[in-house]
């Protein structure tokens, strides 16, 4: 059942080639495209990390990357806690849930632009703003994958705790939990995209500095190149954000999906 | 002793149970068999306590029951050591002596090798052999056991079978076992308890006198067929004596 360290070393190497030839891939078609129509309309990969690299010598890149992330984590964080909380209740309250998903469909329908501008009218430009805006598209996300966690609940695993005789915190700890972060995690992971897209985009409109902010300043200068390195900016952190912190994190919390993972 | 006093039940409309009564005494070992959707299951679980009756009544002399499900019903993010302790730890058994006591029970039913496993990394045999650790761990002396045995290939139930029967034997544990199948009832039990279809009732007894150790497949399959000779049993099994009457 468990492969050689040889063996998997080389299915390491090759899962990493296969990535590797994808984004190779897809920078050569950049390069192509920047060739047939001119370094103005889509500046090169080499472009764009020149003017990434004066952003980040300038110091602008560092400030920017701090005031979205911290923008986008709040607004992520408080989107995760309400958003679970409530998918929980919903889930275990039959009434409630056919209160709540009603609302949660309504908020998903919700454009984040349209959010956007709700915000600024009601918090004026700032950081208050592009949080709001993060909490309330992500919060539905959040909700709907705490309240499938909830709903799904295994009977039959219910009824051998039953007869077991397993008390109520342990029923919650090792039977509830379980199930319902495996449900959370992705949901969760699939936010925490959104929550970086909705930061940024509300930035545009709604701070005075931030990576939306300076997408905003790069289209009023008609800085092509600088929009492209601000774009590679959130695209790394978008990637740290996920492989660097919620995918070690469900690793560790989910051990026996990586087993699966391992076996199959 | 157990002792089942004229259950009936009923889901909705439709009747399951009809004035089942069956005493199961300590170390007897009764397999219940009848053909699928008779209410074998629901008895089981009203047996277990786990089910309320809609008629009658149970009553559960023993000190610990445990049961066995048909499909093993592990925790699917517990390892097979956590597994087995998990009604040592439902009882408020400190982490270390369950732990001890699930290692000893692994070892006694071949687990050994795989303490850290998933239960998805182990092979339907071996998860149900998992679950019967599980329901030995409480230390029940008697354990009611829901077709446990009826998603092993042929070759594994009967190496399962083996190894039930020792157990079993060893400990001195009652058991009520259901079952579909009649040459499994008739090699694990003392008593065969035949229900009819839904709703199910007791339509045949049989003691099998024979020792355990010498029921081999000759025995199983004479014994099948005078079992089957009964029209009762017949009707629940086979077919309706109408059915082949040219």
């Amino acid at each position: 059942m468990k492969r050689s360290r040889a063996a998997r070393g080389v299915a390491t190497l090759l899962s990493w080639g296969g990535s590797c030839t994808g984004v190779l891939l897809f920078v050569a078609l950049w390069e192509w495209g920047s060739q047939a129509y001119g370094s103005f309309l889509l500046p090169g990969p080499r472009d764009a990390l020149a003017a990434l690299a004066q952003l980040v010598r300038q110091g602008e890149a560092a400030t920017a990357v701090w005031a979205t992330t911290w923008r986008a984590m709040s607004g992520f964080a408080l989107a995760a806690l309400a958003g679970i909380a409530l998918g929980l209740l919903a889930g275990l309250s039959r009434t409630l849930g056919r209160a709540l998903e009603p609302v949660s469909t309504v908020l998903l329908g919700i454009p984040p632009i349209a959010w956007i501008v709700l915000a600024i009218l009601w918090f004026g430009s700032g950081s208050a703003a592009t949080i709001y805006t993060v909490m309330a598209t992500t919060l539905p996300v959040a909700f709907a994958g705490a309240q499938m966690g909830a709903l799904t609940r295994d009977r039959r695993l219910q009824e051998m705790a039953d007869a077991f005789r397993v008390p109520p915190l342990m029923r919650l700890v090792d039977f509830h939990l379980p199930h319902i972060v495996s449900y959370v995690f992705p949901a969760l992971i699939t936010a925490l995209g959104v929550a970086w897209k909705v930061a940024v985009m509300a930035e545009l409109f709604a701070a005075e500095e931030g990576i939306g902010a300076g997408l905003a300043v790069a289209r009023v200068n008609l800085d092509t190149a600088a929009a492209m390195a601000w774009i590679v900016l959130v695209v790394v952190l978008l990637i740290v954000a996920e492989h660097g912190l919620l995918r070690p994190l469900q690793r560790r919390m989910e051990p026996w999906r990586q087993a699966g993972r391992r076996a199959g | 002793m157990l002792e089942l006093d004229a259950i009936g039940h009923a889901f909705g409309m439709s009747r399951v149970l009809d004035g089942v009564s069956l005493t199961l005494a300590p170390g007897e070992s009764v397999c219940l068999v009848g053909p699928s959707g008779c209410g074998k299951t629901t008895l089981l679980r009203i047996a277990a306590g786990l089910v309320g009756p809609a008629e009658g009544r149970v009553n559960d002399g023993f000190h610990r029951s445990a049961v066995v499900f048909q499909e093993g019903r592990l925790l699917p993010w517990r390892r097979l050591l956590d597994n087995i302790g998990l009604g040592l730890k439902a009882a408020g058994v400190p982490r270390r002596e369950r732990l001890a006591r699930a290692r000893s029970l692994a070892a006694e039913l071949g687990l050994a090798e795989c303490h850290d496993r998933f239960p998805h990394e182990l092979s339907g045999g071996m998860q149900q052999r998992v679950a019967l650790a599980r329901a030995l761990a409480v230390e029940a002396d008697c354990l009611l056991l829901d077709e446990p045995f009826s998603a092993l290939d042929v070759g594994l139930r009967s190496e399962a079978q083996a190894l039930l029967l020792d157990l079993l034997a060893r400990r001195g544990i009652a058991s009520l076992l259901v079952t579909h199948d009649l040459t499994e009832a008739l090699r694990l039990g003392h008593r065969v308890v035949v229900l009819s279809p839904a709703p199910g009732r007791i339509v045949h007894e049989a003691h099998v006198e024979r020792p355990f150790a010498e029921r081999d497949a000759a025995f199983l399959y004479e014994a099948a067929g005078a079992l089957l000779r009964h029209p009762a049993v017949a009707e629940s099994f086979l077919f309706r004596t109408d059915e082949v009457t040219p």
